[in-house]
């Protein structure tokens, strides 16, 4: 891996793999969610502006699913949690 | 008040609920069933003379000094021995007992030095105690008789002596080495008048034995026998302080014993709720690295890395820092800034540092180490259960019927935690260990796993995902905890999942390389031996898969219905004494204390008020990220208090190259670590004995630090911090760390009922502590899941893309070693060198017969990335075709063979699956030597201009 947006599309397409069995559909949105919840804006910007042809059919869709800044949640509601910490954890 | 001794009640509690009441001298007591007559008066206020009894170990009835009288029972019983009755009457004083006392301690001191007042015990020895306590005044044996007064002393181990001259033979030592640490490293040699305590073989020393140096034989020998050589150089301590030790995610308590602004010694504290008096090598001794020659007490500045520092003032280097700070913002922005925290420092310095960066720098670039351990339990748990921490106490083991330990090395990395799992192990819970080595764990005195599941490095998730599919395709499952407990759905598309044919141990075996017959007995045993609980650590989260098989862990555990109780859950193994800390304080870029995404408008709202600055609402740049943005170009000031990147993250050469195209790197540590050659302004920081605050174990354990000297740089670390802040234009007025954890707590609901006073009141508390559990949470997911219902997670088998090849045909993997801690900052610089002076690589006899290797020669250690050399220990611990090394030592280099890979969620790195070649050598390797004598010159200090020339 040798440039940062190089890595930046490995990045993407692992997470793509891994959340494969969740079926393209729902992968590619829960990639999506992922990369817009961790991912720093410049990384985002970065890996719309390169060339996407190495990216995985899910990953790229994902990519297409992030549009603008801003929060950007893919569930409708957090599960209530008891003791106030937020539902999704250190990333 | 002065220094008092611990309290010692001569026999261990009781955990029995019936309650029982008889008279001691004529006074009433009532204590648990079970409980030793000795203990009783103990807890009456009376002192029953003993010499080899502690309350540590269990009962031994040697000495015979604890005789007592009890009205309807024949002759003197020994008291540790003997249970409570109800409605017994003792008599603890009584002319026969004490002609019987006076006879045993005439025997003891007829063959004992009659130097008192020049002992190193003098004032602090129970022989001397018990002497005055049975009214000792003559020895009618006279001295001239056989005896062991020329003995010689053994001073082979750094930190303690044995002198055998003093030894009465009371076995407390060869006790405490079976019972509280596990070692069994001592034991009595000989018989009768000849017995005697020996480290092992009667050619061994301490040094050479299988003493792991915990000191628990010290703490525990009532005489001058086994002694510090703290206490021999400086004297008995005038008065303690409770504090917290600085190593590991244990987070043991000791008692710092001091003599003015010295440190005497440190002393396990037996009320200490993770440790329960006991300790390692590193806490009791390894503490000399605060008075080491290389600690920095002096700010230094360099306009360029290839320049000498300067020594300055602290007001002008925080000008400095602040100009340069300020250019590079208006230059670059503030995205182009951003900081680690320390997880070594405490909860309310790592809670500054975070919002120094977000307030101050304008930027969430803030990270800490968890990024490189155990960031994918942050996410694998909470994705399952809704939080990121551990659901147990460290007693919660005691209940295990069947441990699960995967990916960690407890007696090494985890040691007075591991001797406390190996307490229950002897007496009968079932062990199974996953791990591609055979760690001491899986065979030791007493202790044998029914199960050792050497996998290929790489293959957890296989594995585990194996052992669900006998769980469920033998109808294993606690259906009742599922349905209860558990999203149904989830469950059931999991459960499809696991049971499909290709999940099967057979089918997955040419892949783990573990037999299928083991894999099934190891999953059945853990479904239906009773309870069962799971520890793992880095071998479980430095995988491409970390997270993934995080959540299949948290799969594991729910499917078996192992949550919510003692005795089970999932219990990952923290690290550092407070990564768990840093972690809940908000260190990761993308969110705020109490893990609160940043992007939460209310959440952010509420810091935004209290800090009175608007906050960027989008996440922020991991280290590795960080690191690339500064390839780039893009990110340009780097802020790391206590944490050293250069020696601990993978790719030695990626982390050089990002550190190289900073412009500003300020570092904030006790010495000149790796990451400071490339710095520009280094803060000299303090250490734990130095400064008030507090540290999170790995039970979610909140503990106090204490201050015992003032510290050796004149600030504690939360101090610099606000004098960065105040520089930079912001007006921090903290006075004490209380302040601090105030407004944590006001902050962050999981720790809205914690504050300094309530520490100091209940001694620790185990967040979440709010309203809901008013008393702190020992152990979590009681009733519910945090987020409700637990959520199993589909995890595929996803193999590494790291491969080996003919090129690299092993696999390396790391970890770490008992006497030295992760970078070796701390243990380098104490005599925990003796253990272990350099890393090694451990090779298979047939990996290494193949190579023409022999132990101790030097070897080539090569990967794609990059090559070191190191010296070989051919072992089997290993399998074939894995080899092993620590990373405790610069020189070894070992990150620079580590890749890129890591965790598909979290960039945790893989540093546990390296494709390597081993190949005989003849030395360093070029890179090493270039990167010694960089280092070196990286170090150089200029003197000090006011520094006058000498004569």
């Amino acid at each position: 891996m040798s440039s940062t947006a190089d890595r930046l599309i490995y990045m993407a397409n692992q997470i793509a793999r891994n959340l494969a069995t969740m079926g393209d559909d729902a992968a590619a949105l829960t990639t999506a969610n992922h990369i817009k919840q961790y991912w720093e804006p410049r990384m985002i910007a970065q890996i719309k502006g390169t060339d996407q042809s190495a990216l995985s059919p899910i990953a790229a869709r994902a990519i297409g699913l992030i549009h603008g800044t801003g929060p950007f949640h893919v569930r409708t509601a957090e599960p209530a949690s008891i003791d106030g910490t937020g539902p999704c954890d250190a990333g | 008040m002065g220094y008092e001794p611990q309290a010692d009640f001569g026999t261990p509690a009781s955990t029995a609920e019936t309650l029982v009441t008889l008279t001691i001298d004529g006074r009433s007591v009532t204590v648990p069933a079970g409980t030793t007559v000795m203990r009783a008066a103990a807890e009456c206020g009376g002192s029953i003379p003993k010499l080899c009894a502690t309350d540590s170990l269990k009962q031994f009835g040697s000495c015979r000094l604890c005789l007592v009288e009890i009205d309807g029972a024949r002759g003197t019983p020994a008291s540790c021995t003997t249970p409570v009755a109800e409605g017994m009457t003792v008599h603890t004083q009584t002319p026969r007992l004490q002609k019987l006392r006076k006879g045993v301690m005439e025997l003891y001191i007829s063959d004992h030095p009659l130097d008192c007042l020049t002992c190193s015990d003098n004032g602090d020895c129970e022989l001397q105690d018990q002497a005055a306590a049975v009214g000792l005044r003559d020895v009618r044996y006279g001295y001239s008789g056989e005896n062991h007064l020329g003995a010689m002393p053994d001073l082979s181990n750094p930190y303690f002596d044995f002198d055998p001259s003093k030894c009465i033979v009371c076995s407390r030592c060869v006790r405490a080495c079976d019972e509280v640490q596990g070692t069994l490293a001592l034991t009595i040699d000989g018989r009768g008048f000849g017995s005697k305590v020996s480290a092992g073989l009667a050619s061994d020393d301490f040094l050479s034995s299988e003493c792991v140096s915990c000191g628990a034989c010290v703490q525990a020998c009532p005489t001058a026998t086994l002694q510090e050589k703290s206490m021999k150089e400086i004297g008995k301590p005038e008065r303690s302080v409770v504090t917290t030790c600085a190593y590991c995610g244990v987070g043991c308590t000791f008692r710092a014993e001091m003599r003015g602004e010295q440190l005497v010694r440190m002393v396990p504290w037996n009320d200490g709720k993770a440790n329960h008096g006991h300790s390692c090598v590193k806490g009791r001794f390894a503490w000399g690295y605060a008075n080491h020659q290389d600690r920095i007490t002096k700010p230094m500045i360099r306009a360029s890395i290839d320049e000498p520092w300067q020594v300055v003032s602290w007001d002008e280097a925080l000008a400095h820092m602040a100009s340069e700070i300020r250019r590079i913002k208006d230059k670059h922005g503030a995205r182009a800034l951003g900081g680690v925290t320390s997880s070594r420092c405490t909860n309310e310095e790592a809670y500054l540092v975070q919002k120094l960066i977000r307030a101050g720098f304008g930027a969430n670039n803030v990270d800490t180490c968890a990024r490189v351990c155990h960031s994918p339990t942050g996410y694998g748990l909470s994705q399952t259960f809704g939080t990121s921490a551990g659901t147990q106490d460290f007693d919660s083991v005691m209940d295990s019927d069947v441990i699960l330990v995967i990916g960690a090395n407890p007696t090494d990395a985890h040691p007075v935690f591991g001797s406390r799992m190996k307490r229950r192990l002897r007496e009968g819970a079932k062990l199974i260990v996953i791990d591609p080595r055979r760690i001491d764990l899986v065979r030791s005195p007493h202790i044998q796993a029914q199960h050792h599941l050497a996998l290929q490095p790489g293959t957890n998730v296989a594995v585990l995902t194996a052992m669900a599919h006998v769980i469920v395709t033998e109808g294993l499952t606690d259906e009742t905890f599922v349905r209860e407990r558990c999203e149904v759905d989830a469950y059931e598309e999991w459960a499809r999942f696991v049971a499909d044919q290709r999940h099967s141990p057979e089918t997955l075996e040419p892949v783990t390389k573990v037999p299928a017959a083991e894999l099934r007995a190891a999953a059945r045993l853990f479904a239906t031996g009773g309870n069962g609980s799971i520890y793992y650590g880095l071998g479980v989260t430095e995988h491409s898969q970390g997270s993934s098989t995080v959540m299949s862990i948290a799969n594991l555990a729910m499917v078996t219905g192992n949550i919510g109780r003692k005795g089970v859950g999932v219990n990952p193994l923290r690290g550092q004494n407070n990564v768990q800390g840093s972690c809940d304080m908000g260190s990761f870029p993308h969110e705020l204390t109490g893990y609160r995404h940043i992007s939460d408008d209310a959440v952010r709202g509420q810091f935004e008020a209290d800090w009175g600055v608007a906050l960027d609402p989008e996440p922020g740049l991991r280290i590795n990220n960080m690191l690339d943005a500064a390839v780039d170009g893009t990110f340009r000031a780097l802020y790391v208090q206590g944490e050293d990147i250069l020696q601990s993250d993978p790719n030695t050469h990626h982390v050089a190259a990002g550190l190289k195209a900073m412009e500003c790197v300020i570092v904030q540590d006790l010495f000149l670590n790796e990451t400071a050659d490339y710095a520009h302004i280094f803060l000299p920081g303090s250490t734990f004995l130095e400064k008030d605050g507090t540290f999170t174990n790995a039970e979610r354990r909140i503990q106090p630090v204490r201050k015992v000297m003032e510290p050796a740089n004149g600030y504690a670390d939360w101090e610099v911090t606000q004098l960065m802040a105040n520089a930079l234009g912001m007006d921090w007025s903290y006075t004490h760390p209380s302040q601090i954890l105030d407004e944590i707590a006001r902050l962050t609901p999981t720790f809205a009922g914690v504050s300094w006073e309530r520490l100091e009141r209940d001694g620790s508390l185990q967040w979440p502590v709010n309203d809901t559990f008013p008393e702190g949470s020992p152990i979590m997911h009681v009733d519910n899941f945090v987020r409700g219902k637990g959520r199993f997670v589909v995890t595929d088998y996803v193999p590494t893309d790291e491969k080996t090849g003919p090129r690299f045909p092993l696999l390396l993997t790391t970890g770490r070693i008992l006497s030295q801690y992760n970078v070796g900052a701390q243990t380098r610089r104490t005599a925990n060198t003796a253990w272990h002076p350099e890393d090694l690589l451990e090779i298979h006899p047939s990996d290494a017969d193949n190579r023409g290797v022999k132990s101790g020669d030097w070897v080539k250690l090569a990967s794609r990335t990059g090559e070191t050399t190191l010296r070989a220990l051919v072992t089997d611990r290993v399998a074939p075709g894995v080899v092993y090394t620590t990373f405790h030592h610069p020189a070894t280099q070992a990150n620079v063979v580590t890749t890129d890979f890591s965790d598909w969620a979290t960039n945790c790195p893989e540093y546990k699956v390296t494709a390597v070649q081993i190949t005989p050598s003849n030395g360093p390797t070029g890179w090493q030597e270039d990167y010694a004598s960089w280092s070196e010159r990286s170090r150089r200090i200029a003197a000090s201009i006011n520094v006058e020339a000498a004569e």
